[in-house]
């Protein structure tokens, strides 16, 4: 196995966004992960993938500092996130930008006011250039321009997802977190999400690092995927996971669904 | 990270009217940026025109920084723009391409606004009175159909509901009716001594107890820790679709949730009501040996001699009313909430509004009627 969980080394002397080595999680005494280590390139999508309660988000947490790793370092950007205070820590979050499951927008502010929060905390614009990169953001994610007056409830489930990918994308975030970012979302949808994401992705130069469960979004967004098996990350690509030979992973990718999906990309 | 300001200049390049950018143009650098173009633009001694722009000299550029400069040059779409990255002139087309549909133009009269506000609360106060007022009417049929079916009345669920906002409500009741005992005693020593009736401060503790304190603090309280908790856990089932549910199992949510509710309250009610005038009176007794040095025994003596029993029966009469008010409105705010968990906070803090004051304007319908009733 090469560096950082990989199976075959696709690093192809890209900058490594995202490192994480020997990192450990545990609640109490039940360790999710253990010795774990994980690597994104710049520029790649990867989605991140495993079974129920193998700590998808829990890892996701650990690596946006909502949760903190019980030994292990991860390295953000190339700086280590436990080394970060004060300053320095709000720098980091600048940078990089994450999209919750179900949006996470501020519920008593409108859509532009969401995506002007990180904005007016960060760069301190006046109001008018606010307004119009706002609107811009609304617009790149592919929101119509009323969207920005309405309030989050006011919204659909797959406009929710969209609006807070504008506000992860506020800051023009060289990294973006996605959770689960097509659940709930009909295929239709979960499509024009996917085609987003990887023009975005292009167009502004972004990695993005994914969780998800959609076999679709696997096969038509990412680069490579990360799958969470016995407390460790195995990263490769479909081609390369779909050789691998563990049961849950034969089961995952074998299983009816995941061919489906493959023949529809094929 | 080179900390090069961002630098904008308007020149003529062959003829032709260009805008050269330099520096850094990230959503960092852009403070400030549209004074120093409008100053750059006195400077130049030109007007704002469609203009072609020089990027060649920016050295960082994000989304933001290339919309500034695509507003700042007075163009648009179809701007040309000359850039030295590759990775400007992609930055440059993505922003291109969205920013046509950006900028929504928005004219907010205020009068307007405060009209159409002032208008859609009218009507919102309207509907809501009128939605009371039925759920008020579903509440009574369903009562009356229990009152058929003794065995729907929930009586395992009534006796849960009455620990909850009966006993575990008796000691904050006590304590702070106790409290007002005290200082109304106290007050009124105080001030009675002038006149040298001081002894009539136990008049002024059992009576303004019986009628008007105990209960209506408790109703208060009552409001504030049952009435709430009935908007938000009813309004917490509405929003994870419980109630829904329920009702496809087709179970009545009103028979379900609501009557058991408003029964536990109504029966609580005079039995907390009953307790806090005892406790004020206690409170009342204590104030009075301290300060008027009465026996305990003598404060209950002439409390039994001077206030009569009516005092103690209407505030008895005003409990379950208190009650079935504070209960109704908050289930009735529980089963409006919709959506997200933001409008359970949003209806709990008005069912507690509601309730108090419905409280304190039945209060004084109350006082005017037993005013007329000459008790």
């Amino acid at each position: 196995m090469a560096e950082g969980g990989q199976l075959v080394d696709h690093r192809d002397g890209r900058d490594t966004v995202l490192r994480l080595r020997g990192v450990r999680t545990q609640f109490g005494d039940h360790v999710i992960h253990d010795k774990l280590d994980f690597d994104v390139f710049r520029g790649e999508i990867v989605g991140l993938v495993g079974g129920s309660g193998t700590g998808k988000s829990v890892l996701l947490r650990t690596i946006i500092g909502l949760n903190r790793a019980r030994s292990g370092t991860i390295e953000v950007l190339g700086v280590d996130t436990s080394t970060l205070h004060g300053q320095a820590e709000r720098d980091m979050q600048a940078r990089t930008g994450v999209q919750f499951q179900d949006g996470a927008l501020f519920s008593s502010l409108s859509v532009s006011d969401n995506i002007i929060v990180p904005i007016r905390e960060h760069a301190g614009l006046d109001e008018e250039t606010m307004r119009d990169i706002a609107a811009l953001k609304i617009a790149l994610v592919g929101l119509p321009p009323d969207t920005g007056d309405k309030k989050p409830s006011e919204l659909s489930g797959g406009m929710r997802k969209r609006a807070s990918l504008a506000r992860a994308l506020a800051l023009d975030a060289e990294l973006l977190f996605l959770d689960e970012p097509t659940a709930g979302l009909d295929p239709i949808g979960a499509a024009h999400y996917d085609e987003l994401v990887k023009g975005l992705c292009r167009s502004l130069g972004l990695t993005i690092l994914m969780v998800t469960h959609d076999l679709d979004s696997l096969n038509a967004a990412c680069d490579r995927i990360a799958v969470l098996l016995d407390k460790r990350v195995v990263v490769g690509t479909m081609d390369e996971l779909l050789v691998y030979d563990h049961p849950w992973v034969r089961e995952y990718f074998h299983g009816p669904r995941g061919r489906a999906a493959r023949q529809e990309h094929k | 990270m080179s900390d090069a300001e961002p630098t904008i200049r308007y020149t003529i390049h062959a003829g032709k009217p260009v805008v050269e950018i330099g520096g850094n143009w990230t959503v960092f650098s852009l403070r400030g940026v549209r004074q120093k173009a409008a100053r750059a633009l006195e400077a130049a001694g030109t007007t704002r025109t469609a203009r072609a722009v020089d990027a060649s000299e920016v050295s960082r550029l994000d989304t933001a920084g290339a919309l500034e400069i695509l507003l700042l040059s007075g163009g648009g779409p179809d701007t040309e723009v000359k850039t030295r990255e590759k990775g400007h002139a992609a930055l440059f087309e993505v922003v291109q391409q969205n920013m046509c549909a950006a900028m929504p133009e928005r004219h907010v009269n205020w009068l307007s606004q405060w009209l159409e506000e002032v208008g859609r609360n009218t009507v919102d106060l309207y509907r809501q009175v009128l939605s009371l007022l039925a759920f008020f009417g579903e509440i009574l049929v369903v009562f009356l159909e229990a009152c058929l079916q003794p065995r729907r009345f929930r009586i395992n669920v009534v006796v849960r509901q009455m620990y909850e906002v009966w006993i575990r409500a008796l000691v904050i009741v006590g304590v702070l009716c106790f409290l007002i005992g005290v200082v109304i005693a106290y007050q009124g020593i105080q001030q009675l001594r002038q006149f040298g009736a001081e002894t009539f401060a136990v008049e002024a503790v059992g009576i303004s107890m019986f009628r008007e304190l105990g209960v209506l603090l408790t109703a208060i309280i009552v409001a504030g820790r049952s009435g709430s908790a009935f908007t938000a856990q009813i309004g917490t089932m509405q929003v994870n679709q419980e109630v829904d549910a329920m009702r496809t199992i087709g179970l009545n949510p009103v028979e379900w949730l609501v009557m058991p509710r408003i029964l536990a309250l109504v029966i609580s009610m005079p039995l907390l009501a009953f307790w806090g005038d005892m406790t004020g009176l206690l409170g009342g007794a204590v104030a009075c040996t301290i300060y008027l040095d009465f026996t305990i025994v003598q404060f209950f003596d002439r409390l039994r001699d001077t206030v009569g029993p009516w005092h103690f029966y209407i505030g008895m009469i005003k409990a379950p009313v208190f009650g079935l008010v504070i209960a109704t409105i908050g289930c009735f705010e529980g089963l409006q909430v919709r959506g997200s968990a933001e409008s359970v906070g949003q209806l709990t803090t008005r069912s507690v509004v509601e309730a108090i004051f419905c409280v304190i304007v039945l209060d004084a319908v109350f006082s005017i009627i037993f005013l007329l009733a000459d008790v």
